[in-house]
């Protein structure tokens, strides 16, 4: 399927813009949905000058609004679905402030869930179409670095995957994208080792790949489904003392 | 308030790779990460860092503007185009080539940004015609640091806009430009190679053949004695449609595949030595025949973008590039000067260009005047810098001026001679408040 509308659910993200890019390239027109939309107005024009395609900008908030009035709101439905919003939070904080622990759990779990939901029935109503989340490796193993974004992220791969096992057979496909560490704003200032790292295009890439492929789930570097493969089938009573 | 502007310790350096600096690098992607990087001080702009020396960071804050490379506006009838000032050239060939639009001036790389084609003023082949690129530059829009952002344009703030023009970054942040690209009709330019067997012929060629769009001459400076300033001669103009091969009439704008490679490691720094050099300058004298041939834009524009890193080739103690000017009137004497002092002492230079420019530019630090332009390639270390510090005394004496984009070594009062507005320039800066804010390593070294 060469898709030919793509909207994007947290277009202000390095991953979210570089998406963009990605389906604009081929052509596709663009929904650009984040918070304080009127920023994007330089992107929206950049998209449509550099790919001529038909560009636009939305006011989308996950942890906020209604999923359905933001859905109705929607000029055409899109043949393209993809959830990018996500929050790293600080994992100290989160143990010791709830209000920071639910606000992970709203940006990487509820929130995209609530959205996706909504999506979900129009896509299948329609027969067509796909639906990328951007999960993560965090999901893949508790670890105590970053166990409450990495459960909400758990939570949401678990979600993707039941909406995949539903819509099999109704025409739409629903892809997991697992990026490990990728150089964004949400990363900037760690030190990364750079064989481990993608770049956001890269990201793009294997989405689009994905989802003119209609995949399942999608490691970008190979190396991470080895790591998590291996971080997986550590003995919990080993795993445990691990300092991971 | 404003959050601190998130930055990583990093090793900076320009293209040359000499000197390096251990600074802090922020990569601003939206306007909040702009406005905090912009209340740091003092702060250098930094686009791709293809620069030589040392202009594009500093000790202080280095902002890296490449993410805020969006395209803003096309009017595909006038061909002006505003852009955020991290977009690259490269970008800009891609896009608007295949849609009849080429950049009106463009450097011997396409991997630099708008923002550093204006703080360089760059020139290209075509300034005996074109002159620079801040000629075609409509406006600008420079943050200030004090949280002033300024349109300036030859009729708003125009000693703004001349100071900024050429200012290597230190008048402002350049935000945005707005500039016209030319019409062309195809991606092809149509190449006319011509031997010159010394530097005199050279010249009359260059002199006699003003009219075309675009010249230049790959010089061979080891060759001394009666062969003094041997080159060979690149002509070029835009080919039209009817120009092309029979059964590509019909896709004017078609690219070949690009073919890149890239230099994987550090050359060792024996590499490059007066024999392997000198070899490949009788083999490139050798294999440029004179005669006419249809070239894709990118191999006649572009060809050390072809290999990327090639700045490895010089290893690990990096390169200086070495470019000044003469004017028309002491060109023949002091070339042949820089070409004698340069052939006695047998330090390879790899890259050797001569170029005649046109009218002097209106930026106050612009380099370009009438004249002659020499670019010359040697690895950074002692022997280079001695015998730079001679050609230096032939330029000061011929009245010309080094090239600030490619230098990492000259003295503060090298360059005061060469530059005789640097008093307005000063002045500028002065009057819009932003002295202390902006300064590079370069600005540094120079007393700016």
């Amino acid at each position: 399927m060469t898709p030919s509308s793509v909207l994007i659910l947290g277009a202000r993200s390095d991953i979210g813009r570089a998406v963009a890019r990605r389906f604009a390239r081929a052509g596709a027109s663009v929904i650009l949905a984040a918070r304080r939309s009127n920023e994007l107005a330089a992107d929206v024009s950049d998209l449509a000058i550099r790919h001529k395609v038909k560009a636009e900008a939305i006011e989308f908030d996950v942890t906020d609004g209604d999923p359905e009035a933001f859905f109705e709101a929607l000029p055409t439905l899109p043949d393209v679905v993809v959830m990018v919003v996500g929050l790293l939070g600080d994992q100290a904080r989160s143990e010791t402030d709830l209000e920071a622990a639910t606000a992970v759990m709203a940006a990487n779990f509820t929130g995209p869930v609530a959205y996706l939901l909504a999506a979900a029935r129009r896509l299948e109503a329609r027969g067509s179409g796909c639906i990328v989340g951007i999960s993560s490796v965090a999901g893949d193993r508790g670890r105590k670095s970053n166990y409450v974004y990495g459960s909400a992220k758990a939570g949401f791969t678990a979600f993707l995957s039941g909406l995949r096992n539903r819509l099999f057979g109704q025409g739409v496909a629903v892809i997991t994208v697992k990026p490990g560490f990728v150089a964004t704003q949400m990363t900037a200032g760690l030190k990364l080792p750079p064989l481990l790292t993608a770049q956001p295009g890269e990201v793009a890439d294997a989405i689009w790949t994905a989802v003119e492929k209609r995949k399942d789930v999608i490691y970008i570097r190979p190396i991470w489904r080895l790591i998590m493969m291996a971080i997986q089938n550590v003995p919990e009573p080993l795993f445990k003392r691990l300092s991971l | 308030m404003l959050a601190n502007p998130a930055c990583t310790p990093t090793l900076l350096s320009g293209w040359g790779r000499y000197p390096r600096l251990e600074g802090r690098l922020a990569t601003p992607r939206t306007a909040d990460d702009l406005a905090a990087c912009l209340s740091s001080a003092p702060l250098a702009a930094r686009g791709n860092a293809r620069s030589y020396g040392d202009a594009s960071f500093g000790s202080g804050l280095t902002v890296d503007m490449r993410r805020l490379g969006r395209l803003l506006d096309f009017d595909d009838g006038t061909g002006e185009l505003r852009c955020e000032a991290g977009v690259l050239l490269s970008e800009i060939v891609e896009v608007f080539t295949p849609r009849g639009w080429f950049p009106p001036v463009t450097p011997g790389t396409k991997y630099v940004t708008v923002g550093g084609m204006v703080a360089s003023d760059v020139h290209g082949k075509n300034h005996h015609g074109a002159g620079s690129f801040c000629d075609h530059v409509v406006s600008l829009r420079l943050a200030l640091g004090d949280g002033t952002v300024l349109t300036c344009s030859p009729h708003e703030h125009p000693e703004l806009f001349a100071a900024t023009c050429g200012g290597m970054g230190l008048t402002g942040l350049v935000l945005e430009v707005t500039f016209r690209l030319v019409p062309v009709r195809t991606s092809v330019i149509v190449q006319e190679t011509i031997r010159a067997p010394d530097l005199a012929a050279a010249m009359e060629i260059f002199e006699r053949e003003v009219g075309r769009t675009y010249s230049v001459a790959w010089i061979d400076c080891l060759a001394s004695g009666p062969d003094l300033g041997r080159s060979v001669i690149v002509l070029g103009e835009h080919a039209a449609p009817d120009d092309l091969e029979p059964g590509r009439c019909d896709a004017p704008f078609a690219r070949p595949p690009a073919r890149t490679r890239r230099v994987p490691v550090d050359f060792p720094a024996f590499a490059l030595n007066r024999l392997s050099v000198s070899l490949f300058n009788r083999l490139y004298y050798g294999t440029h025949g004179p005669g006419r041939k249809l070239v894709d834009l990118d191999p006649y524009f572009y060809p050390l973008d072809a290999i990327q890193d090639w700045n490895r080739i010089y290893g690990r103690g990096g390169f200086v590039q070495y470019q000044c000017v003469l004017p028309l009137e002491t060109s023949r004497e002091g070339l042949e000067a820089l070409l004698t002092e340069i052939a006695r002492v047998g330090l390879a230079s790899f890259l050797a260009v001569l170029k005649r420019l046109g009218r002097e530019s209106f930026g106050y630090l612009s380099f370009p005047r009438e004249g002659y332009t020499l670019a010359l390639d040697f690895p950074a270390n002692p022997d280079t810098f001695a015998l730079l510090e001679r050609l230096d005394r032939i330029v000061l004496e011929g009245g010309g001026r080094l090239y600030l984009a490619k230098d990492a070594r000259m003295s503060a009062p090298m360059f005061r001679a060469g530059y005789p507005r640097l008093a307005q320039f000063n002045a500028v800066r002065r009057r819009y408040g932003v002295e202390r804010r902006f300064r590079s390593a370069l600005a540094e070294r120079l007393e700016l």
